[in-house]
């Protein structure tokens, strides 16, 4: 197979991991919803938590993204 | 028809990026949206071999330092008992740091404070700045940010190593946990401790690149829309107004990603000053 198209389809392959952080912001923000809607007084205690979660879960989706990234550009 | 010969010209461009005699304003037209990262030296300078050019990047880091250093003695030069909105603002900006450090790291973080503080507003600084249209992201590089996370590793070893000593050690091993499973669990803690600056700087250096390009790609999307002619550039009404939703989500994560590296500088603070837990 060429390089250049083995190159593309390991960078098509490397944004698979999408598919696990999805599930995961998922979670996060589905029981956030359930958690916050059983007892609304306590969800502004965890909001911080909440984005901290987010954050560190968005973080992986852009490692496969920088992965994407060094298989197509170097 | 006109119109229509410019965009194929375009696409046979966008197809072959070496293609030869194309004009200037023609490559301004289909600049890449990884061009905005481009270092560019204003004044060369060498030191001992080292390559320490005044850039884009540094100028943009001066720019942000002296911008804070003006929004943060500024509001405190008055010192009123009832703060004004600009003192207000600082005071806010402190005490919302004060209280991350105050409830991730204990009472005894206090003499860190400053530290955090710097790092937090430097990133917050760095991460809106870039923001600004024509101007340069300094976090979007993965050696700015690899630096920070660097001293911040560094440090907390250390910290752990002259407050505990040795027994810095015993939070690759933590207690309560069956004897047959330190095989297994002392390594993962091994490895874990030793990505902590990796994963801290691509976190904010990805989140800072990804956004930004997202941006410029759809910032593309309305210039080859509009080339197409009066449907095209109706239509490219929506990329625009996507963009516009993009940069208010640019603005909430330059925030977050601050956020969330001071918060979990104050995390492995933490873990520094109690590593029996």
């Amino acid at each position: 197979m060429e390089l250049a198209a083995a190159k593309m389809i390991g960078a098509g392959i490397a944004t698979l991991a999408l598919a696990g952080v999805g599930i995961g912001l998922g979670n996060i923000f589905g029981s956030f919803l359930s958690g916050a809607l059983r007892n609304p007084s306590a969800a502004p205690k965890v909001f911080g938590n909440l984005l901290l979660g987010f954050a560190l879960t968005e973080a992986v989706a852009l490692f496969a993204l920088v992965i994407a990234f060094l298989i197509l550009f170097t | 028809m006109v119109c229509k010969d410019r965009l194929m010209r375009r696409i046979k461009i966008d197809r072959d990026p070496h293609e030869a005699g194309r004009t200037k304003k023609e490559m301004v037209a289909v600049a890449g949206p990884l061009e905005q990262f481009e270092i560019k030296p204003y004044a060369e300078l060498e030191v001992a071999g080292f390559d320490v050019s005044f850039t884009n990047s540094s100028l943009w880091m001066v720019i942000v330092v002296t911008a804070l250093t003006f929004f943060l003695v500024g509001g405190i030069r008055k010192n009123a008992l009832v703060p004004g909105r600009w003192q207000a603002s600082v005071e806010m900006a402190y005490e919302f740091i004060a209280n991350m450090v105050k409830e991730n790291v204990g009472r005894e973080g206090k003499q860190y404070f400053p530290f955090i503080f710097t790092l937090f507003m430097f990133i917050l600084g760095s991460n809106l700045a870039g923001m600004i249209p024509y101007s340069f992201t300094t976090t979007s590089h993965i050696i700015v940010t690899f630096a920070l996370a660097a001293v911040v590793f560094i440090g907390v070893t250390l910290i752990g190593f002259a407050k505990h000593g040795l027994g810095f050690l015993k939070l690759f091993a933590p207690s309560g946990v069956p004897a047959p499973l330190y095989i297994l669990i002392v390594p993962i803690e091994v490895m874990s401790y030793f990505t902590r600056p990796i994963s801290l700087s691509v976190r904010l250096f990805a989140n800072m690149l990804a956004g930004h390009i997202m941006m410029k790609v759809f910032a593309g999307f309305i210039i080859s829309l509009g080339a197409i002619g009066i449907a095209g550039q109706a239509a490219a009404v929506l990329p625009f107004a996507f963009n516009i939703f993009l940069t208010g989500l640019e603005i909430l994560v330059a925030f977050l990603q601050a956020y969330v590296f001071a918060i979990l500088s104050c995390i492995y603070l933490h873990d520094a000053m109690h590593p029996a837990h």
